[in-house]
């Protein structure tokens, strides 16, 4: 499909670009009047643009981009979360309320950076999509100029993140050494006559540093506690959650087409002749969500803590991806869009309580739970989902990702890892649980009450409940995705 | 007669849910009604209304007809995609847990009157509690158990968490990491049987208990060089053992009920660790009959280690709760031995041996409550429970020492009662110990000798722990500084004369309760007898 065709599907990112450039004219031009009404109109009229986009475009651009369910659901958990994300930041008190136009735009880039990665079939896009959400990113760790660890947050991101995206950068040449061509089906018919698997190992294992690099997957997960920490809460709870869907949106992709027999993402997958990376990603699953939650173990500081969380959730997806089933990528959407919720609840939580008690560490939550009796019930749920226990949502995404190893009958090993990892998790879940609960109250200070923190608090935490009762319809809907 | 049917369609979903709407009441009711103690009342009222359903239920129930034919049964599609039912049934290896669930819960309402500390978290955090108890008792759908399994844990852990005693932070999260740690086994070995049986009913997998019965003996199949049945047991028995438990994973045992209030180590103690031994039963001895059959002997050496290991701790402890606890350990023995009979060559020992274990699950229940709670009775005039004197005690003067004495004199009918229940832990004839003990062992016997002989110095040792306490702490001359202590007040009489009846009345006459459970055991017998 040429350009001038193409654009119809490509609404909603033309708003954003639009919308990013706009908030930055009007900062100049307005005196100091908030852009909150200008922002949540935009977003609005983004979701509104996102309902109507079809999703039967095929390759979209020349075959730069392509336009199908999965990139469309993709884009939806990723434009709610990060949404949220927008709507919240003005309750943040780190933020300094000067550069607010500056990172609602920044927000806005990554946003169609996020978008772009959903559907990119091509090696300039998914290289320049990566580099569109790394390259705001690394500022948004530093938003906060005058702190110092906001600033060694940004700086390690930066070295870190041009380290990977270097690697994988290589390792994208390689492929296009290999093929000639930058469109994943057309190298794909290439490579599958290729009889030297150690090219193709070279290129593979180059790609997977770089998409491990934005999932956080162990051993290139080392960037994530100290930019997590350094960053500001409300920057942290985005990093999080919409670029983890993101980067395993183009991870399911890119693997599912360039490196298994099938070439689609409908089918239950086998590796590529002679390259059996299902093993590799499995290995480094087991080590991803090891790493992730014994380090939790460790931390007092509360976002460290969930940042060390979210490492040990990546590996649990990974166990179900190293599956390459059709279960495991409809598992894997399930969990994710479940994960996200759960996660930006407690994160959204923590912004809450530093805004309200100044505090930092768990130890410094003592009491919580009897000077917000409502928000502190709804934690407790978040992190029991985030355990993976019923009766929460987390349990039956837990479930999933279990089951696709039965269904596959590979990797059970892989099974008790992560068994092992739910019973550490849940220690150090409920260090949280106990501040709050437990401990003598050493908090005296009256509180407000923001009403939209509020709600995105009881809206992403309730799903917990909800989606463990009746979680049917969203499952059968991801199915349909894949069908 | 119309009103019997719909009785009979939900009175175990009442049981189940009627506690959860008694929670939900709570919240408006503390915040609107301006009467004292209403939340109590509420508590009390639900609890006091599901022991009158159980009591109905008992009524009822025809013990000769099976889960399926049993007019309470009720099967209804939960999540269709994955064949999940909402499932409950009842018969005669539940019923006696229901009965004995609605029971404690009703005497630990009581138990809790004087909580005062947050009222409304504790009793509606105790009756979610409830609703799961009974919720495993009831559910015949794995995926059903394994929820009500699970949701269990998170009341248990805020009411030892903030009402126990001083390590209460530690107890309550080890209590929970342990049980979680079995538990997710059992969840794989739920997700396995699924799998597994799926090919053998028309690729549909299922986690109906009673399908299952027939499908899982059918799996063929190899994983790691170990039969896959193999792996199942073995995952399911780490679950269930954590919680009964077995020696070596008995270590959360002691440490929450001792941290834990009162009432809720009598539900600790008197319901929860029946849980594993149900759950064995329940699961792992009908779908798994074969494995049944190559793991006994090691459940009987088991058996034997916690009545001999629970016991000699017991003896060690100079805290009374503490050798409760143990004693504990030391009970659930005994039933793991009378389990392990079932391979008895002959058919009545087997009998004998899962008759025994069952009733030994409901008089251990009985007894364990009225020691701890006439423990606490004690501990609430006193301020603590030491037998004697710990070295490192705060006042070195009384280190060492006997800490009471002579109690009897001062406190006699609580004297009595404490009496009553240590010969009924220690096995005196015409107490309901007894019975549901030499079952075991005559089963226990049947099966394997040498095991079972050593096991029964058991019954020796918990003369010597019971007997000892009892001396140093109720005999001899009074000890001075409790010559304030007042007797047991009319309520604390209400929480334990009920079990001293039925402590009694299966002691002397025991056929009411032969009668419910040994026609599920003699099914239960003959399906792994088969497999033999």
């Amino acid at each position: 499909m040429n350009n001038i065709q193409s654009l119809q599907y490509f609404l909603p990112e033309l708003l954003i670009t639009i919308t990013a450039l706009f908030v930055i004219v009007f900062d100049l031009i307005s005196q100091k009047k908030s852009n909150n009404l200008l922002v949540s109109v935009a977003l609005f009229c983004i979701a509104w643009l996102l309902y109507q986009l079809p999703s039967n475009g095929g390759e979209i651009f020349n075959g730069m981009l392509i336009n199908d369910k999965f990139s469309l659901y993709f884009k939806w958990i990723i434009f709610i979360s990060t949404g949220a994300v927008i709507l919240v930041s003005k309750y943040s008190n780190e933020l300094d309320k000067e550069y607010k136009a500056e990172f609602d735009a920044l927000l806005l880039f990554v946003l169609l950076g996020m978008f772009l990665m959903t559907n990119s079939i091509d090696l300039l896009m998914i290289y320049l999509s990566i580099e569109l959400v790394s390259i705001p990113s690394y500022v948004l760790a530093g938003m906060l100029k005058n702190d110092k660890k906001s600033n060694e947050a940004s700086l390690k991101y930066v070295i870190f993140g041009s380290f990977a995206s270097g690697l994988m950068l290589f390792g994208l040449s390689w492929l296009y050494g290999i093929s000639g061509s930058t469109n994943i089906y057309e190298i794909y018919k290439t490579i599958q006559l290729i009889d030297n698997p150690y090219m193709i190992y070279m290129s593979l294992m180059l790609i997977l540093i770089g998409f491990g690099y934005k999932i956080s997957m162990a051993p290139l997960h080392y960037w994530t506690p100290d930019v997590y920490e350094g960053s500001p809460t409300i920057v942290t709870a985005f990093f999080s959650a919409a670029p983890k869907a993101a980067g395993f949106a183009i991870l399911i992709r890119t693997f599912f087409i360039l490196f298994t027999s099938t070439n689609s993402l409908t089918v239950d997958a086998l590796p590529l002749e002679g390259i059996d990376w299902f093993l590799i990603v499995a290995v480094l699953s087991a080590a991803t969500m090891t790493i992730g939650n014994l380090l939790a173990l460790k931390q007092d500081n509360v976002k460290r803590m969930l940042a060390y969380s979210t490492i040990s959730h990546v590996g649990f997806m990974l166990m179900a991806f190293s599956t390459a089933s059709i279960d495991a990528i409809v598992g894997i959407t399930f969990y994710l869009t479940l994960y996200m919720f759960m996660n930006l609840s407690a994160f959204f939580m923590v912004i809450h309580v530093e805004n309200n008690f100044k505090v930092k560490e768990v130890n410094q939550w003592g009491g919580i739970g009897y000077k917000t009796p409502i928000l502190a019930a709804f934690m407790v749920l978040s992190l029991v989902s985030l355990a993976g226990l019923p009766p929460t949502s987390g349990f039956v995404g837990k479930v999933y990702l279990f089951r696709t190893l039965f269904a596959t009958e590979k990797f059970y090993w892989l099974g008790i890892v992560g068994i092992l990892n739910s019973v550490i998790s849940l220690y150090y879940y409920f260090k949280i649980v106990k501040s709050m609960y437990f401990d003598e109250s050493v908090i005296e200070k009256e509180e407000n009450k923001p009403m939209l923190l509020y709600f995105f608090i009881l809206l992403f935490s309730a799903q917990n409940i909800i989606f463990y009762f009746y979680w049917q319809p969203l499952y059968n809907y991801i199915t349909k995705l894949f069908s | 007669m119309e009103n019997t049917i719909f009785m009979q369609n939900s009175i175990l979903s009442l049981l189940i849910f009627l506690p959860v709407l008694g929670a939900i009441l709570m919240l408006p009711a503390s915040k609107y009604l301006k009467i004292p103690n209403i939340i109590k009342y509420i508590a009390l009222f639900t609890t006091g209304i599901q022991l009158i359903l159980s009591a109905w239920l008992y009524i009822n129930f025809d013990s000769t007809l099976s889960v399926m034919e049993s007019p309470f049964t009720v099967q209804v599609n939960w999540i269709k995609h994955f064949n999940i039912e909402y499932f409950v049934g009842v018969d005669g290896l539940s019923i006696p847990m229901v009965l004995l669930t609605a029971l404690l819960s009703f005497i630990c309402i009581l138990a809790s009157w004087n909580i005062d500390k947050k009222p409304l978290g504790y009793f509606s955090l105790f009756l979610l509690l409830d609703a799961g108890m009974m919720g495993v008792f009831l559910s015949l759908d794995f995926f059903l158990f394994y929820i009500f399994w699970e949701v269990m844990l998170l009341p248990m852990y805020f009411l030892i968490g903030i009402w126990g005693g001083p390590q209460r932070h530690y107890a309550a999260i080890k209590f929970f990491l342990y049980t979680l740690f079995g538990s997710l086994f059992m969840l794989l070995a739920m997700i396995g049987l699924w799998y597994f049986t799926a090919p053998f009913n028309n690729n549909e997998g299922t986690f109906n208990l009673i399908k299952l019965i027939q499908l899982s003996p059918m799996i063929d199949s190899q994983l790691w060089g170990f039969d896959i049945q193999w792996l199942l047991w073995i995952a399911l028995f780490i679950g269930f053992a954590i919680k009964v438990p077995v020696f070596p994973f008995h270590t959360w045992l002691p440490l929450a009920h001792v941290e834990a209030p009162t009432a809720i180590s009598v539900i600790l103690a008197g319901v929860l660790l029946k849980m594993g031994t149900y759950g064995l039963l329940r699961i792992s001895y009908p779908l798994l009959p074969g494995e049944v059959v190559a793991f006994s002997y090691t459940l009987a050496i088991l058996g034997v280690i916690n009545i001999l290991w629970g016991a000699m701790c017991a003896i060690a402890q100079i805290d009374l709760k503490k050798m409760v606890a143990y004693s504990s350990v030391s009970h659930m023995g005994y039933v793991l031995l009378g389990m392990s009979a079932v391979v008895s060559p002959s058919l009545a020992g087997a009998e004998a041996g899962l008759n025994g274990a069952v009733m030994q699950m409901f008089n251990h229940g009985t007894i364990t409550a009225m020691l701890f709670l006439l423990v606490g009775v004690l501990y609430d005039q006193a301020h603590h429970r030491w037998i004697v004197y710990p070295d490192n005690y705060k006042d070195q003067e009384l280190a060492g020492k006997l800490a009471f004495g002579g109690i009897a004199t001062q406190m006699p009918v609580f004297s009595a009662f404490v009496a009553l229940a240590f010969f009924a832990g220690l096995g005196l004839p015409a107490l309901s110990g007894f019975i549901s003990e030499a079952l075991c062992f005559i089963g226990g016997f049947s099966a394997f000798r040498l095991v079972t002989a050593i096991g029964t110095l058991g019954i020796l040792l918990g003369a010597v722990y019971l007997l000892r306490a009892y001396q140093r702490v109720f005999l001899g001359p009074l000890n001075d500084s409790y010559n304030k202590l007042i007797d047991i007040n009319s309520r604390e009489l209400a929480t334990v004369v009920p079990i001293a009846f039925l402590v009694l009345l299966f002691g002397v006459f025991p056929k009411p309760l032969v009668d419910m459970v040994s026609s599920s055991i003699s099914s239960l017998v003959s399906v792994i007898q088969g497999a033999m």
